[in-house]
């Protein structure tokens, strides 16, 4: 069966919360009542029949043809099925979610798999700032799930990580898998400055090291970890490049020294 | 007494009684085969009955590095024990003692499913004296132990069958003891050939079967003098005068079907021998079968 296909009629005219969107919202509900769902996020009511033609399919699997920096909250609190987008999506994409896949064919904004809980999240572009980070006021990061990311991370990817893992198979920006609580951040290119900045635990995996590691972390010497083993495992569902890193023989740097100190950095041998 | 003769061997009448038992499985890998099995060898050493063991345990397979959670070489070993509780404990004190000692080793659940979780890593994390660290993946949780040669890594639980079978048994009867050994070995070793279930004692095979009950108030078991040869003119034996010796397979099973494959692969390979070479003989141990729920009739389970 064909997906429910969304497609853009034309660049919105502001921002849009693509919320109510998701897979488990759907469910249920005739084209003209989908067609009637409010998106605008200012005065100007805009509804997703003015933004989107829409074409009936399969409500398990969703399509966007067409993407925009403004479609913000994409796939927010999925808990199944599959919503795919060809092209960039705002803020916050896969917020929450808990289950099912999230395919996103561009750019991702700041926020995306912010509180994420389960499922899968990829992003075939880059993806903004605090990647699976908190929202203010919130102490927890993402908590579950998994995401890659193709392209580069911005700064602050893993902002207090405490569970799942995060795949960037291009560079990240400053302070990755700061104040991380466990979990695991794995980044295939060069991290920007102090990535694992005050974490606690957990592990990120630095392919190609960072611009300046912090003097905070106890080098451990080069090892053959059975753990890393069973973390390349799971890392290759998603990501072959990075589950190759993991099997190289790894530097071990034990930190953030400054804070708990149980977390580890893994510089994979060149 | 006898209920037919396959290939010149005399097959009983009778069946074995086996018991529900509680039962897990662990993967046990290392840097090599050889220290794979050396764990798994230590850990289920001195567990032949759970009468005076705590727990009935042995290998059931070895393991291609393509089967095994990190790639190594490893061991599927089996541990039975009569309560939760038991098994918990001797999980606990086993893998603490025989596999996070043995060098390289890593301890993983063998059963994807059960009804209950048996504490695993989640026990024995503490050596690491507040360094160990867990990692989960997916719906799997590993602890992480410093050790003096890296790490020792453990899955943080194992699952538990309440469908385990312990007991099932052939009794092979031969003219000689090199013939009755000859036999239970090619027994032992067709069951190997069957998953799920393991035979706890040396080798697989047990020269002291015993009987319910003794003469002496501190005993509950003692030597099974019916099948004793040395006493066939002095007891109520079940021995003939052509029987010289007899020895016992064991069997433990994660199910039923299991440990009827195992006997039903033994008493092939006990027949295939034939009694020239082999046993002359094959019976079973009982109670009556009123001890026990499950009861496999040696006739039923010819090749």
């Amino acid at each position: 069966m064909r997906p429910l296909t969304f497609t853009t009629r034309a660049a919105p005219t502001q921002r849009l919360d693509l919320s109510p969107l998701a897979t488990q919202n759907l469910a249920g509900k005739t084209m003209a009542e989908i067609a009637g769902i409010e998106l605008g996020t200012t005065r100007e009511r805009v509804r997703a029949g003015d933004v989107f033609s829409i074409r009936e399919g399969d409500f398990d699997s969703i399509l966007f043809e067409g993407g925009s920096a403004r479609f913000d909250r994409i796939g927010m609190g999925m808990t199944a099925g599959a919503l795919h987008v060809e092209g960039e999506v705002g803020v916050q994409a896969g917020r929450a979610m808990s289950g099912g896949r999230l395919t996103i064919r561009g750019d991702a904004g700041p926020f995306a798999a912010s509180g994420m809980k389960g499922g899968t999240l990829e992003i075939e572009g880059d993806a903004g700032e605090r990647l699976g980070g908190p929202l203010s006021g919130e102490t927890v990061g993402m908590s579950g799930g998994l995401v890659r990311v193709r392209g580069d991370a911005g700064p602050r990817a893993g902002d207090r990580l405490r569970r799942g893992a995060i795949l960037i198979e291009g560079r990240a920006g400053a302070y990755a898998g700061s104040r991380m609580i466990a979990g695991t951040l794995a980044i295939a290119g060069e991290a920007g400055d102090l990535p694992g900045y005050l974490m606690d635990r957990g592990t990120i995996l630095l392919g190609r090291g960072a611009t300046l590691l912090s003097p905070t972390f106890g080098d451990c010497g080069e090892h053959d970890l059975v753990a890393a083993r069973l973390l390349a495992d799971y890392v290759a569902q998603a990501s072959a490049k990075l589950a190759r890193l993991f099997r190289r023989p790894l530097r071990r740097l034990a930190g953030d020294l400054a804070a708990l100190g149980k977390g580890e950095i893994l510089l994979p041998r060149p | 007494m006898h209920a037919l003769t396959v290939n010149g061997v005399a097959i009983d009448d009778t069946f074995a009684e086996a018991f529900d038992m509680r039962a897990t499985a662990l993967v046990i890998t290392a840097p090599s085969a050889r220290w794979a099995m050396q764990a798994a060898v230590t850990m289920t050493g001195f567990a032949t009955s759970v009468i005076g063991c705590g727990c009935e345990a042995g290998v059931d397979r070895v393991m291609s590095p393509r089967e095994t959670p990190d790639g190594r070489p490893g061991v599927r070993v089996l541990t039975f024990a009569v309560s939760t509780s038991e098994l918990q404990r001797q999980l606990q004190s086993r893998v603490g003692q025989c596999v996070l000692t043995s060098p390289g080793s890593a301890c993983y659940a063998g059963l994807d499913t059960g009804e209950e979780k048996l504490k695993l890593g989640a026990a024995i994390r503490f050596f690491g004296d507040g360094w160990q660290i867990a990692k989960k993946l997916g719906s799997r949780r590993f602890w992480r132990v410093p050790v003096m040669d890296g790490e020792f890594v453990c899955e943080s639980t194992a699952f538990m069958t309440k469908g385990a079978v312990g007991g099932g048994n052939l009794l092979i009867m031969g003219a000689t003891p090199a013939n009755t050994l000859a036999a239970a070995e090619a027994a032992v070793k067709a069951m190997h050939g069957v998953a799920d279930a393991i035979m706890p004692f040396p080798g697989g095979i047990a020269r002291s079967g015993s009987k319910i009950g003794s003469k002496y108030k501190s005993a509950s078991a003692s030597t099974n003098d019916a099948y004793c040869p040395t006493l066939k003119g002095a007891v109520d034996s079940a021995l003939g005068p052509e029987i010289a010796s007899v020895l016992e397979i064991v069997i433990d099973g994660l199910t039923s079907t299991a440990v009827a494959d195992a006997m039903r692969a033994g008493l092939a390979a006990i027949v295939d021998l034939g009694p020239e070479r082999g046993a002359l003989r094959v019976g079973a141990g009982n109670y009556g079968g009123k001890l026990g729920r499950h009861h496999y009739h040696l006739k039923e389970l010819l090749p």
